[in-house]
């Protein structure tokens, strides 16, 4: 049995050297900054014969998508990684993937959407497409790209889940950033990740046919099914982090709490802006500020039940999103977050930062700024503005 | 009609060929073909130019399946001995 | 004679809701026979995907998949991967044969992309465009393939523009140009031609495809008796020759004995009356035998062109 190894990885060497171990057998894709370093080391290892699978370089990232779905409903363990318009491309067949119940992985590096063309970090790709019924993990560091990639194959061939997962990281904060990461032996990951089971794959002596007309007679049952079928993968989930935790001496959750005893007020980020979050909140509980920091590993599905917990009793929230959903409360997870917290009776102001939106640094400064203003929400207990842009210059944001 | 626990897994249908039991015979509105078996010379013709598989072939004969035809005609253009003809539905074979 | 020697199978069962004549459900059940043992299926958006998989209800014997319109060949690419690696590692027993099926949409056009990336790579399929000359399945719009002057509802015939202006795409050129082992078009007019050549897609030592041209009675504006008839002279007025592109070598499978006027094809289709009445437009049909005498001098000089 190989031993633990600590090895330098940048995310996406970190997710390629995951999936190696989770032994696909069938990989397509597409390169796209900043995830092409995954398809290139997963291209090195079948050359070199590390991993016996089938590797498909695409000719566009919906026909990679759209071969992981053929490639998944034949029972094969299944891959593919993209990033922004490469998501964007891919948008019509995400639905496809999750409507089938196929446990396709795929990673994606976060970046944001043209135009004007950016190949740097937001999460304009994965936002826009949180209603594909996919599962979405996000990750902050390398080392949970290589425990998460692992995870998601395991929920997405569990049959109580049989959906597809996202398992993102911020596209060159973690990308392309090494770490030591401590990976696990090859048998480890074995052993935590039977080969996969199909239910009903594509098989001439049991012929099948997926992908019928949906009339309106019966399209509402489908979809229902598959809206039980993610709600109640949650508890899956948890299952699953759990035991990965305890096979592995690991610390993980769906939501995670850091310094959150006695705060007042909370920042709830998602990603690698943790990282530097965790760092303000450190400076200003030096000063004596009551503020903590919770962060956001599920998006989808989202936590609700989790959520209200962990925000109960909180006076202020800020929620840190990496993108703006035009025209309306700023990003996507404070508008859900906030829909989450309406109906309860002791609820907190919350309100929404979109901030580092194609590539901007988020510093420290950032977040201190972010909770002076959630302090002074706290002591008035007024909410005076939906959301404020973090990181951009002019009147009206918090910049730059 | 089946509840959404009932339907099969993702609307995957798992009775391969179950659209046989759907009568698309009805959709004939005024005419059906009808063999004359005593000119029918077994050519199969009809058969293979059917697109509803509604040409029953049997061992040295073929018969038509009512409960399929649509009444397209087309076995009746391409029979080269005039064997089927199409006639009023209310006619008798 | 032949004919009896053809499978009883039928891979697509009756009670499909294809139109009365439709000619996609003869040339399916055709490119079915040609198989001894059932295909994996990955088909199109296109009116043979919608009439035969109405749920409930499905026509289909084999696996079948339909995830969308445009990446069928993609789709069949990760089948064929996924068999390769399945079977290399134990978990499948016997190689199935992958068929894609498209209409002329779905690959002229939208699709086109997803086919040559599949060609290029290689995969063995066999991919089988059956062509109705136009998006039946949303109601008769101009398509690629659809051919001049034809009407559609997006290439009206005007009281100044008469139907479409352009020529239809010649989608052989563009997959004969990806040197694949085998090319060929067919009619279900032809069956043993189809089956024949069938046959050989399906040996073929890589990805294969197949043009079939599949009369549309409800978009063509002819009588669904109509279907067979109309396949025979697109053939012998050679405005759809049938062929076959082996290893780079063209070989025409079916000369006309006597090579007929494009008017004998345009003439009975309601889709080309406004060449006909309230005159005739000679000189679009002219123009369309110009062409069609131009493409088949073209194919025969390929065909000498490219003899061992």
């Amino acid at each position: 049995m190989m031993a633990r190894k600590v090895l330098a990885l940048n995310g996406d060497e970190a997710a390629a050297y995951a999936v190696k171990q989770c032994k696909p057998d069938v990989i397509a894709a597409y390169p796209i900054t900043p995830q092409t370093i995954i398809v290139e080391r997963l291209s090195d290892f079948v050359a070199d014969g590390e991993l016996d699978a089938e590797f498909i370089s695409a000719e566009s990232e919906h026909s990679a998508l759209s071969a992981c779905i053929g490639a998944s409903a034949m029972g094969a363990r299944t891959y593919t990684a993209t990033a922004s318009q490469g998501l964007a491309l891919m948008y019509e067949m995400l639905f496809v993937a999750s409507s089938f119940r196929l446990p396709i992985v795929m990673s994606v590096a976060n970046r944001a959407l043209n135009s004007p063309l950016n190949i740097w970090n937001d999460m304009s790709d994965t936002m826009g497409a949180r209603d594909c019924g996919w599962i979405q993990i996000y990750n902050e560091n390398a080392q949970e790209v290589y425990d998460f990639t692992i995870q998601s194959f395991r929920i997405a061939e569990d049959h109580r889940v049989l959906l597809p997962v996202m398992v993102c990281h911020d596209g060159f904060v973690v990308s392309h950033s090494t770490e030591g990461v401590e990976t696990l032996s090859d048998s480890e990951v074995d052993s935590f990740l039977p080969p996969r089971t199909p239910v009903y794959p594509l098989d001439v002596e049991n012929p099948v046919t997926i992908g019928c007309v949906g009339v309106p007679e019966y399209y509402p049952e489908i979809k229902y099914q598959q809206e039980v079928a993610t709600k109640k993968s949650i508890q899956t989930i948890k299952e699953i982090i759990n035991e990965f935790n305890e096979s592995f001496g690991r610390n993980y959750d769906i939501i995670e709490k850091y310094q959150m005893d006695g705060a007042e007020v909370a920042l709830l980020t998602i990603g690698s802006a943790s990282g530097t979050a965790k760092d303000a909140v450190d400076e200003m509980r030096a000063e004596g500020k009551p503020v903590g920091l919770l962060k956001l590993r599920l998006f989808r599905p989202l936590p609700v039940e989790d959520l209200r917990k962990a925000l109960s009793g909180l006076k202020a929230v800020g929620v840190i999103d990496r993108h703006i959903s035009f025209g309306s409360m700023g990003g996507a997870l404070n508008m859900e977050v906030r829909a989450a917290l309406y109906e309860m009776r002791e609820r907190p102001h919350v309100m929404g930062f979109p901030a580092g939106l194609g590539g901007r640094d988020i510093r420290v400064e950032h977040f201190i700024k972010i909770t002076e203003e959630l302090l002074r929400i706290a002591e008035r207990d007024v909410l005076e503005e939906d959301y404020r842009v973090v990181g951009c210059r002019g009147p009206g944001c918090i910049g730059p | 009609m089946k509840t959404w626990e009932e339907v099969p897994f993702a609307g995957y249908i798992l009775e391969p060929g179950n659209a046989e039991s759907y009568r698309t015979g009805d959709w004939r509105s005024r005419q059906k073909p009808v063999i004359n078996q005593e000119k029918c010379t077994f050519c199969l013709l009809c058969w293979i130019y059917c697109p509803d598989g509604a040409i029953t072939r049997r061992e040295s004969k073929v018969e038509i399946d009512y409960y399929h035809c649509k009444g397209c005609g087309i076995c009746a253009y391409e029979c080269p001995s005039g064997a089927i003809r199409m006639k009023s539905e209310a006619e008798e074979a | 004679m032949a004919l009896k020697s053809l499978p009883l199978h039928e891979y697509l069962s009756s009670g499909h809701r294809l139109c009365a004549g439709c000619g996609e459900g003869v040339t399916i059940r055709q490119i079915l026979k040609s198989f001894d043992e059932p295909p994996i299926i990955c088909n199109a958006t296109s009116c043979l995907e919608v009439s035969t998989t109405p749920f409930p209800y499905t026509s289909w014997r084999t696996p079948w998949i339909h995830p969308a319109f445009e990446c069928t060949g993609a789709v069949a690419a990760g089948v064929e991967a996924a068999q390769k690696a399945l079977i290399r590692k134990g978990r499948k027993k016997k190689w199935d044969v992958v068929l894609a099926l498209a209409g002329d949409g779905g690959t002229y056009d939208i699709g086109l992309q997803s086919l040559s990336g599949a060609l290029e790579r290689g995969h063995k399929f066999v991919y089988v465009c059956y062509t109705n000359d136009a998006y039946m399945n949303t109601g008769i719009q101009r398509s690629g393939a659809t051919p001049r002057a034809a009407w559609t509802t997006t290439s009206p015939a005007g009281k100044v523009i008469p139907g479409k202006t352009e020529w239809q795409k010649d989608l052989m050129k563009i997959v004969v140009a990806h040197d694949i082992p085998y090319a060929a078009t067919v009619s279900p007019s032809y069956p043993m031609d189809l089956q024949r050549k069938m046959k050989k897609a399906i040996q073929a030592d890589g990805p294969s495809f197949i043009l079939a041209l599949t009369p549309c009675p409800r978009g063509w504006r002819t009588p669904p008796y109509l279907t067979i008839e109309l396949g025979r002279l697109a053939v012998q007025t050679c405005m759809f020759p049938l062929y076959e592109v082996e290893n780079g070598q063209y070989k025409i499978t079916m000369k006309p004995k006597r090579k007929l006027p494009v008017e004998y094809y345009l003439r009975p289709q309601g889709r080309f009356r406004h060449l006909f009445t309230p005159k005739t437009r000679h000189d679009i049909i002219n123009a369309i035998q110009a062409y069609v005498d131009k493409k088949w001098q073209e194919i025969q000089k390929l065909e000498q062109l490219t003899q061992q």
